[in-house]
């Protein structure tokens, strides 16, 4: 394997670029911008939303520094990167989702 | 080129290919240890989801946090991570000083980031509400205070990292030891948009 075939190729941590940095960094400031924003203008909507549309905005954000910054992707060369983190994001689903279920439960039936 | 040679240069070739393959490895073992790292942060955060609302009749993250604060603290760890994306950049170019010069810059600002976060620990501390006052409180100290450790010693082998700089210039450990960093540097931003969505913006909701 040459060198030139790997420019910018990052030992297995993905293809960099300044371009990517900077788009990154705009999505991820306008998606902050928007989260404070939804905080600054709570009032004017109903509660469940603002909660919903702040929990997809982080996650939309995560899902960009994920991207443009850890430059996850879908070439074969990300792949196990993509999936070590897909199987950690399961464990945390069933970790965070689990504990909030049983806490709420317990403190429902201990009402 | 005669036979000796191109035996050579297919040895060279074997052990260019090894070393890429074995820093390739290096990179995906710190990976595995960043994915173990977002269990413990997600554990913290199922925690505060439990006593996230018990504030023992004290004051809750309405009265205690700063949203002006907190998104000028939230653009030093955001603008970090792209000036350490900018080093990287750098680092494929071999230009060392633009290296030098961006990690540099990252440091600062995740030194303000770091120094804001202390100062409002210490601000929330001094007017008694420490982490042992309520469990809104642990949790809150307990999972923010653990980033800000990451970042703390992720500012640590950033210094470390320039020494090594000056010193050997842009070597091959260097370099591989640069993207792990780049690796813990951007994760910690990753966590710290879920710290400030959940914890402190959900809370002013």
């Amino acid at each position: 394997m040459s060198q030139s075939h790997h420019e910018n190729e990052n030992m297995g941590a993905g293809h960099i670029t300044k371009k990517n940095y900077i788009i990154g960094f705009l999505l991820a400031t306008l998606f902050t911008i928007i989260s404070f924003g939804f905080v600054a203008f709570k009032d004017s909507m109903p509660r469940s939303a603002v909660v919903i549309l702040l929990s997809v905005a982080a996650l939309l954000q995560m899902f960009v520094h994920l991207y443009y910054f850890l430059h996850l992707n879908k070439s074969s060369e990300q792949r196990w990167n993509v999936i070590v983190f897909a199987f950690t994001a399961l464990l945390v689903f069933i970790f965070v989702g689990g504990t909030i279920w049983v806490m709420y439960t317990l403190n429902l039936r201990m009402m | 080129m005669n036979t000796t040679e191109i035996k050579n240069r297919e040895e060279a070739e074997v052990i260019a290919a090894e070393h890429a393959h074995h820093a390739e490895l290096n990179t995906f073992g710190f990976w595995i240890y960043l994915m173990s790292d977002l269990v413990i942060f997600s554990v913290l955060f199922a925690t505060f989801v439990v006593l996230g609302k018990n504030y023992a009749g004290g004051p809750g993250p309405k009265e205690l946090f700063h949203l002006p604060y907190l998104f000028i603290e939230t653009m030093f760890l955001l603008l970090s991570s792209v000036t350490f994306g900018f080093s990287m950049v750098a680092m494929h170019e071999h230009n060392k000083k633009a290296v030098i010069t961006g990690l540099i810059i990252t440091g600062l600002l995740g030194l303000g980031f770091i120094g804001m976060e202390l100062y409002e620990f210490y601000e929330l501390i001094a007017a008694g509400h420490g982490p042992d006052k309520s469990g809104f409180l642990s949790a809150f100290f307990t999972l923010v205070a653990t980033h800000g450790a990451h970042v703390s010693f992720g500012l640590l082998w950033l210094i470390v990292m320039i020494i090594q700089l000056v010193k050997q210039g842009l070597s091959d450990g260097v370099r591989s030891r640069l993207v792990r960093l780049s690796l813990f540097w951007h994760f910690l931003d990753i966590v710290w948009v879920g710290v400030f969505t959940f914890i402190y913006l959900m809370g002013m909701v």
